[in-house]
């Protein structure tokens, strides 16, 4: 086999793993949400299909598979077909640079566990997540409804308001490691004292809570607030075009996830051995990655959603401040007091 | 419902049945319901959602509040006519294949209120599929509801439907189980009330 033709086998196989694993979460973890929102209610959850309901997520598909699919009259037809594509499309996309391994050797070849491992990760994963707010904003307004247009409005206002934030902190991050590609911002946490959430901690408040806000989750979902706008802005959506609006949050979560996990807490590098084997890595990914999406749920089911203003004011007035402030003294650190950073290292490598 | 048996006729035999018990299966287990809590019946079907009844186990708790993305329309309580064509409404909006319970005897019949404010039964303005007696019905009452429609679903035949195009289904009534309990008694202040809604659903639907 020559060379290239390996590479480019290599290279569908590895999209077809990670594709297939990053839907394949979305969909468990629709069913987690249903799960986790039961114990903490003190219910069951769905437990008739399949083991303990594990088959929930596949009775689902089939059922919007087969669903009619309408067409409100006085929608504008084709945009209207087009959104849900433009909002599940950015966050599939944004999957192909996160590294969710190290290199992995399997039947004699070598090849990093990501899709493409790019120079400029960073960049690409906030240009094509930026796209996001174009498929809720298309949506609501394709739909000729009023319910539909506010929640479209709402929604695109709370995307580019906490996008901001969400660049800035990961900019101080990109400051620290001195490096836009992924992979390399993950291996310079081989250990526990060098990930990156002991030295910049606020950054990881600040994105958090900008993660919530660009994926429409609780407490931000006012893009779906169902005392005020029935369904938002998919209200006038059924069946599959729906499902892909519901695939496109959960692929979101999944991405905002292991973004927490790459850049904060040391992407797929095992805590206390520094050359474990990559099946240890990946597995440690995942695992980083389950605890972010079970925190998503967790919050969703635990707090009330907060009030538009409320929302506005925390982005603007709170948020967008600290992040500044954030990566003006990172920066000023770096600049300045280089010395600084090997102290605060040598006091956890000391501790651990 | 077309013919109970679809390995009979029409040349669609083996795969067809494969196909059909998949898509019964999968909306059977996710009927996904709209609730309409209209008085008393709307109480125990909280209740229902909630612990100790817990409909999730059906795959049937996620309640969503637009119609578009609802299989399952759940009339809980009193209809009156003033309400009857926001009712039929919803019933419009919801995208096939959909499925009606009246829950409570004053959806199935009217119940009490044999008066000219109240719909003798959703039943004369929806098809209905399962009827569910009680004043309010207690919440097992109503997921045994769902489990002899569960049962329904699982004899209906989507695939030749898919082919065939949507069947015409008489708009009201579900043909053998459907009988106005209070067909016999004269219903003289509804017919002559001025504002008939009836008349105007009628009228819509042409």
């Amino acid at each position: 086999m020559s060379p290239e033709l390996q590479e480019i086998l290599v290279w569908i196989v590895k999209v077809h793993v990670i594709f297939l694993g990053m839907v394949g979460t979305a969909a468990i973890t629709t069913l987690a949400e249903r799960k986790v929102s039961a114990w903490m209610q003190y219910r069951h959850g769905p437990n008739r299909v399949g083991p303990q309901g594990l088959l929930q997520p596949l009775a689902d598909g089939v059922k919007f598979l087969f669903k009619e699919s309408l067409v409100p009259e006085g929608a504008n037809k084709w945009m209207f077909r087009l959104a849900p594509a433009l909002a599940a499309a950015p966050a599939m996309l944004t999957v192909a640079v996160i590294p969710f391994g190290p290199d992995v050797t399997l039947f004699g070849i070598t090849t990093p566990f990501s899709i493409v491992d790019l120079d400029i990760g960073v960049m690409y994963i906030l240009a094509i997540g930026g796209l996001s707010v174009y498929g809720v904003i298309v949506g609501g307004w394709a739909s000729n409804s009023k319910y539909s247009l506010l929640g479209g409005l709402r929604a695109s206002a709370q995307m580019v308001s906490y996008e901001l934030s969400m660049i800035l902190a990961l900019l101080s991050i990109v400051a620290i490691s001195g490096s836009l590609d992924l992979r390399e911002v993950v291996l310079q946490q081989k250990t526990i004292g060098d990930w990156n959430i002991l030295y910049q901690p606020l950054a990881f408040l600040l994105f958090l809570i900008a993660a919530f806000a660009e994926t429409n989750r609780h407490p931000f979902d006012f893009a779906e607030c169902e005392p005020e706008l029935v369904s938002g802005f998919h209200t006038e959506y059924s069946a599959m075009r729906f499902a892909l609006f519901a695939l496109g949050e959960y692929c979101a979560m999944v991405v905002m996830s292991s973004l927490a996990v790459a850049f904060w807490f040391g992407g797929f590098s095992v805590p206390f051995l520094p050359d474990a084997h990559w099946a240890l890595g990946i597995a440690a990914f995942c695992a980083k990655v389950t605890f972010f999406l079970f925190l998503f749920l967790w919050v969703r089911w635990t707090l009330p959603r907060f009030r538009f203003d409320q929302l506005m004011n925390l982005g603007w007035k709170v948020m967008l401040p600290l992040a500044l402030a954030n990566l003006f003294v990172t920066g000023a650190v770096i600049a300045y007091a280089p010395q600084l950073k090997a102290l605060w290292q040598n006091l956890f490598h000391g501790a651990s | 419902m077309g013919s109970l048996n679809p390995v009979q006729g029409e040349g669609v035999g083996f795969l067809a049945t494969r196909v059909d018990e998949l898509v019964n299966w999968g909306r059977k287990n996710s009927l996904w319901p709209m609730p309409l809590g209209l008085s008393c019946c709307g109480i125990e079907l909280m209740a229902m959602i909630g612990p100790k009844f817990d409909l999730a186990r059906f795959g049937a708790e996620a309640a969503r509040f637009s119609p578009r993305q609802c299989d399952l329309l759940i009339v809980a309580g009193t209809l009156t006519w003033k309400m009857a064509t926001a009712v039929r409404t919803i019933y419009d909006q919801m995208p096939d294949p959909k499925w009606v319970i009246a829950m409570g005897v004053c959806s199935s019949s009217g119940g009490m209120y044999d008066s000219y404010a109240v719909v003798q039964g959703v039943d004369s303005i929806l098809p209905v599929d399962v009827y569910v007696p009680g004043c309010p019905p207690r919440p097992d009452a109503v997921i045994d509801a769902i489990i002899k429609l569960q049962k329904k679903i699982e004899r209906e035949d989507p695939l030749r439907r898919l082919l065939k195009g949507p069947e015409h289904k008489p708009d009201t009534g579900t043909g053998t189980i459907t009988k106005q309990p209070n067909a016999g008694v004269p219903r003289t202040a509804l017919d002559l009330h001025p504002h008939d809604p009836k008349a105007k659903i009628e009228e819509l639907l042409k």
